[in-house]
Order: C-alpha cells, then structure tokens, then sequence
C-alpha cells in the first residue's frame, strides 16, 4: 500500500478510535441544543418582574399605557416616593406636566437596579403613549387607533433577491445566521485541528519517532499524512454533526401533534397564506413551525455546505502546513511553541475580527479584499456566501478567492515542508522566526 | 571482495561546522561492522546519509553494487536510533505492525513476520499493551524487532543495548549474530569498547567529522601494541632487572613488563630461564580498544566541537 495512506490511515484512525472523539461528536450538539435552551428558557423565566406605580401629573397614562406580566403599569391613589415600596412596587415613575418644550424628562425610582432592556422597554411605551396621546388630540379616536395598532402587525417584510430572470425571497437574518455560524466554525475548527497537527508534530519529533519514520518514508510523506489525516477527523466530526443535527430535529418533529403538522401542511401548500378566517384556523404553533421552515427554505443549502467544506479544508490547509512547520522547530519547551505560533494566530484573529463586520456588511472594500486574500478568505467568505450567490458574491469574486486559497494552501504546504524537513532532526537549538525563513527560502 | 555499502569522500557541512569531512570505507557483506567515535563526532550525521535521511554534500554511496537510490533501496535498511522512537498511545501489536508496512511488507507479511519474532523473544502477551506501560529495556527490544522485521540487507543499530539487563542483552546480542550469519550487514554504532571487541569484526574510528582508524579489530590491536608482556612467576626475586625489559607494573607475583626496542620476548624467556625463575604464564598484552580510542582521541578539540566555529 502506498505509505502516505497508511500514514493518513494511522492518523485518522488513532483520532477517531480514541474516546475523546466519540465523546465531543456527540456531546458537542447536545450541548449547543442545551446551551440554546438554556438561554432563552433563561431569558424568559429569569426576567425580573416589575410592578411599577406612576404618578401622572398629566392624566392621559391611564389606558393609553401598554401593561404586561413583566412590566405592570398601575396608577394608584396616596403612593408617593417615601411609601412605594411598602405599597408593594418596585419602582415608582414621575411624570411632570409635559409642556410644549421638545424634551420633557421623567423619574424612575426604585430599590432594585433596572437592566438596560427593562429600561428601553420603559421607555418605549411611555413614549407609545404619549404617541398616542397626541394623535387623539389630533382628531382620531381610541377605537380607530386600537385598529390601526391591530392592522399594522399584519404587514411583514419580505426580501427578495434578484437573479438572472427570477427572483427569490431572501431573509438577512437567516443569512446572518448561516454567515456567522459557519464563519465561527472555521475559526473554532482551525485553532483546534491546527493545534492538533502542531502537537502531532511536536509528539513524534520529542519522542525521537520522527528519525525512524524519516528512514521509512519521505519526511513530506509524513507531514502530508499527518495533515490529510486530521483534515479528515475534521471533516467526519462535521459529517456526524450534520447526521446528528438532522436527526435531532427529525426526532423532536415526533413530539409535535399530529393536527398541528397537518396545519403545516396546509400552509405549505397554500405557500403560507389561507383565504380568509382558515388562517386564523391554522394554529399560533403552525404558523410558527411553518415559518421557521419557509424561512430555512430561503437559504441555499447545497452550495453553502459545498463552499464550507472547501473553505473548511482549504482554510485548515493552509494553516496546518504553517502549525506543522512550527510543530518541527520547537523543542521539549512548551513555552516555546506559544511564542512561536503568535504570527500564525494573529491573521486567523484579525481574520475572525474582519468576519464580524463583514457579516454585517458584506459588501465592504474591505470585506471583499478579506474574502480573496487566502490568509482571510476561508472565514470571511463564508459570512459572505450566505448572503447569495451572485447577488452579493459575484462570480469572478468567488473564482479568484478559490484559486488564492488553492495556490496559497500550495504555497505554505510548499514552505512549510523545507522547514519541517529540518526542523524534525533538530534537537536542542531554540530556532527563531529567522532561521525558519531561512530554511523555507534556501535551495534544494 | 563482496561490498554492501561503499563510502567515497563523503562530506557534509553544516553552517557552523564540517560535520562529515571527507570519510570513505566499505564494508563486506555479511559482516558486524563497528562505527565508533566521541560524542558529536558525526557519526549520526553520517548514519543518516546512509539512511537516506540527509543527502552529502559531495561523495558517493553505492549501495549493494549500485549507486545509492535513498527512495528504492531505504526498505533495505532497517534503521535503530539511539534515542528510542515510538508512539506511546499506540498499541505494540498496531505499531509493530505499523513500522513493517511502512517498510513495504504487505499486512499478512507483516503479521506473520511479527509472530515468528514477539513469540522468539517472548513478546507473545505484549500485543494489546501500550508503549507508554513499558519499561525502558521492553521499548527497547521492541524497536530492536521493529528494525530488524522486513529482514533489510543493511542494519543499523545505535547503542543497542543500553538500557538492556545482561539476559536481554544477551538476547539480542545472539539475534545479531544470528541475523549477520544469515547474510544481513550490521553496523553498530557505540561508545561501549568492551561490546564492539567482543561482536565487531572491522571497525571504523571517527574524530571531528574525519576517519582516523580503520581495520579489523586484531589488525588494529596489533597496530597499537606496545610490546607488553604480562608474566606470572611462581616467585619474584628482589630485583630483577635486564637489559631486554622493564617492569611497569607488578601485583604480587604477576608482572607486566615492556620489552625494549631490539628485543624480542624470546630474550625476555630466555633471561628469566637463565635466573632458574619458575614460570607460570606468560602471554602478550594487546592494548584494549578502549585505550586506543582514549589514546586517539584524547587531546583533540572533541569536547569542545559542539561550540567550535568553522573557519573554511
């Protein structure tokens, strides 16, 4: 059998055999699953409820001011700031006389601090109110504006991208998501299986295994072996999420009634509209289940996977080379491999920086330089690519980004194999930046 | 004569220092050849470029007849290196196993030349056990098997009984003989003098990156001696002093004695005879190698090497 194979084989199976493996590939969704119903089950039953007595020195608070569970409004007689607690408030707000001037401020006292959504939410419907005072004192009355308030909730925003002849619906906060998701991926997954081809490296080289291999098998056979091997770690622990992912959301499809996926269905059908009073028929549970779908359905999925996968292991490619290169040259010391990697850390953080923005705004110089140039490209591309293909990513741009990443990926994997060919005998000399180029550049 | 590996003027020159300055020998099939030198000598360096791990700078290595081909003809060579090399996560039978297909053997080969050597150094119940649960002379052996297992023409074996108690020593030493006899080459590289006189057949000297001895281990001897003689008198008078010697030593009734140029041990005999001495033995001293390579070394810069410069 060919050897880099059997040193791929070696490689992977020694990772993925081993407890650890298993244990993080399952446990990981578990945990994200955990993590997310953890925090919003959190943010719903965690939230501090506030019983809040104004004082209106206005009068028209009362029924214009929205109350909820959370954040109750009442207006009650002989409670001032001295007794609002013993009255059973948490806080009390004042409100003066509002004149004609533009900015009127108002009070809010209480025991306990308010967090900064409490307080925009405070605000926001005081304003509201005062919103609606004033459009009632412009002629409309309560019951016409009730209406309106009711009506408004009905329009929705819909995005719809442009492509050649057809158009389809597209949704910025699912873009965002996927973007953002599947750059942090890349960023999380190239420090992990980066570091892992860097101890790999340091294992067989301060184990003195490196000088029996190298009288086996060339030492780039090694090196080549050692990365493919883990990239395929990598690229199995993903394909098992992705199974497990699926599976999960097939699983908890199982507890949803029966009627209500049949609403669901019907929904879908009618491409999420029903004549008349069906739609209110359809249940709050359907309707959402249906949205969250249509809203999935948007993005698409094929080419996003297909460019992750590349980006994926063009990205841990091109790093890996480096991470081995540094692997080779350090010595027994830890510390020195630290030191070492700082010039190879540095771009993948400021490239998970420029990722963060342009998320946000793929459409930046910047943001378009980052996802051609192959040190930066794995991650930001990625958050682009998720705003469509090639509406925000033209063709050419995607083409010269995957080209950069294949010739860049060739070009460390080139250097960095002269450093390792040295750098694995070496023993006992602290190398520096310096000699590394040195070996990487010299002929032969 | 029958040559496995012929040096010609090799050379190797680091930034700092000549570590292979120009050496050449060769070594006959079938032989137990001794590479021997101080540390930092390069004898690493130039186990290596037999290896095919470094290229030379200039010289020639032909190897079995034909000139040195690193990728095609490294299966033939099994490699020991002084330091021990394993994967200590990994299980002996899958190393083992491991180490031999990468030398080319197909997986029941392998297998099969695996059993025949865990069961002749009763290594049978070590298969699932890591390497990291071993002692230090058990990775030995170990390593010993997974160099000699594809059955390479040329071995080269670094220190290979440090760590060894004097049984499993033995074990291996009586592999090593066993393996020269059924054709295969061994080099041995040591520090350990006493080892290299009892298994090597010809040795070579290396010194700051030079060959400075070459020869069979009696032809070196023989080279060196210093004409001592040791004898064994049943009685020892109070002086005795001749032309044809001196006394360099004396234990009790054993002497060691120097004969003086011009005179042969025969004149000493025949001194002794002549006083009515009653002797009890009297056999050449050959100089240990030991002290040869004390002798030959000594003096040089070879301790300090490790920090010298090279001006060139």
């Amino acid at each position: 059998m060919n050897k880099t194979l059997l040193i791929i084989q070696r490689e992977y199976l020694t990772r993925v055999k081993n407890k650890r493996f298993v244990l993080t590939t399952i446990l990981m969704p578990l945990l994200i699953v955990v993590l997310i119903g953890g925090t919003t089950f959190l943010s719903i039953k965690g939230k501090d409820e506030r019983k809040i007595a104004i004082i209106d020195n206005n009068g028209f608070f009362k029924g214009n001011i929205k109350s909820s569970p959370q954040l109750a409004f009442e207006f009650p007689d002989n409670v001032d700031t001295s007794n609002y607690l013993q009255k059973g408030y948490t806080d009390i707000i004042l409100i003066p006389k509002l004149g004609d001037a533009e900015k009127t401020t108002y009070l809010i006292r209480s025991k306990k601090r308010i967090s900064i959504t409490t307080e925009s939410q405070i605000s926001e419907r005081i304003n509201a109110a005062i919103e609606d005072h004033m459009l009632q004192t412009a002629g409309i009355d309560k019951a016409q504006l009730d209406s309106i308030h009711k009506q408004s909730h009905f329009a929705e925003l819909k995005a719809v991208e442009e492509s050649e002849g057809s158009v389809k619906e597209s949704s910025a906060g699912l873009s965002y998501g996927i973007g953002f998701g599947s750059g942090m991926l890349i960023y999380i997954t190239m420090f992990i299986y980066g570091a892992m081809v860097m101890r790999g490296v340091m294992e067989e080289k301060t184990n003195r295994i490196a000088e029996v291999m190298v009288s086996s098998v060339k030492p780039f056979q090694l090196m080549s072996g050692k990365i493919i091997g883990i990239g395929a770690v990598g690229l199995t622990q993903f394909l098992m999420w992705i199974v497990l992912i699926v599976g999960l959301t097939t699983a908890a499809q199982a507890f949803v009634p029966h009627d209500v996926m049949e609403q669901v269905k019907t929904l879908q059908q009618a491409n999420g509209q029903l004549p008349g009073n069906n739609m209110a028929q359809a249940g709050e549970a359907a309707q959402q289940i249906y949205k969250m779908q249509h809203t999935f359905s948007t993005a698409n999925w094929p080419v996003i996977i297909a460019c992750f996968i590349f980006y994926f292991l063009g990205g841990y490619l091109f790093y890996a080379a480096l991470f081995a290169a540094v692997g080779s040259v350090v010595n027994e010391d830890p510390q020195d491999a630290q030191s070492l990697m700082l010039p190879i850390t540095m771009p993948i953080i400021f490239s998970f920086i420029i990722m963060t923005n342009a998320v946000q705004d793929p459409s930046t110089p910047m943001a378009v330089w980052a996802s051609i140039i192959p040190f930066s490209s794995p991650m930001v591309m990625m958050a682009k690519i998720a705003y469509g293909i090639p509406g925000t990513v033209p063709y050419w741009q995607l083409g010269a980004s995957m080209l950069s990443l294949i010739g860049g990926f060739l070009l460390t994997t080139w250097l960095s194999a002269k450093i390792y060919r040295t750098g694995i005998l070496m023993y006992g000399k602290k190398v520096s930046w310096k000699e590394m180029f040195k070996w990487a550049f010299r002929k032969n | 004569m029958n040559t496995i590996l012929e040096l010609s003027h090799l050379k190797k020159h680091y930034a700092t220092q000549k570590a292979v300055d120009d050496i050449s020998f060769s070594i006959e099939k079938g032989s137990i050849f001794g590479l021997l030198g101080p540390n930092g000598a390069g004898k690493t360096t130039l186990l290596r470029m037999i290896t095919g791990i470094f290229y030379p700078d200039s010289g020639h290595i032909r190897f079995d007849g034909k000139d040195f081909d690193p990728a095609n003809d490294i299966i033939k060579i099994g490699y020991m290196p002084e330091e021990r090399g394993l994967y200590k996560k990994m299980k002996i039978g899958e190393q083992a196993l491991y180490l031999a297909q990468l030398k080319g053997l197909s997986r029941n080969e392998a297998m099969a030349k695996i059993r025949f050597w865990f069961k002749r150094l009763e290594m049978e119940t070590w298969w699932n056990k890591k390497v990291e649960d071993l002692s230090k002379g058990m990775s030995q052996k170990l390593q010993f098997v997974t160099t000699v297992l594809h059955e390479p023409k040329l071995i080269i074996l670094d220190e290979p009984f440090s760590g060894l108690d004097p049984v499993n020593a033995n074990l291996i030493k009586d592999e090593i003989y066993g393996l020269a006899q059924r054709g295969s080459t061994i080099i041995f590289s040591t520090h350990r003098m006493e080892q290299v006189e009892e298994i090597c057949d010809h040795i070579v000297l290396v010194n700051l990156g030079k060959k400075i001895l070459d020869g069979t281990v009696s032809d070196i001897k023989q080279k060196f001696k210093e004409n001592k003689f040791a004898i064994q008198l049943a009685e020892v008078p109070a002086s005795l002093t001749a032309v044809s010697f001196e006394i360099t030593e004396q234990k009790a009734n054993r002497l060691t004695v120097k004969i003086r140029d011009g005179y042969r041990s025969n004149d000493v005999l025949q001194h002794l005879l002549q006083q009515d001495l009653t002797i009890e033995a009297f056999h050449e001293v050959l100089p240990s190698l030991n002290e040869i390579f004390i002798n030959l070394v000594e003096g040089t810069r070879a301790t300090s090497r490790a920090f010298q410069t090279v001006q060139s």
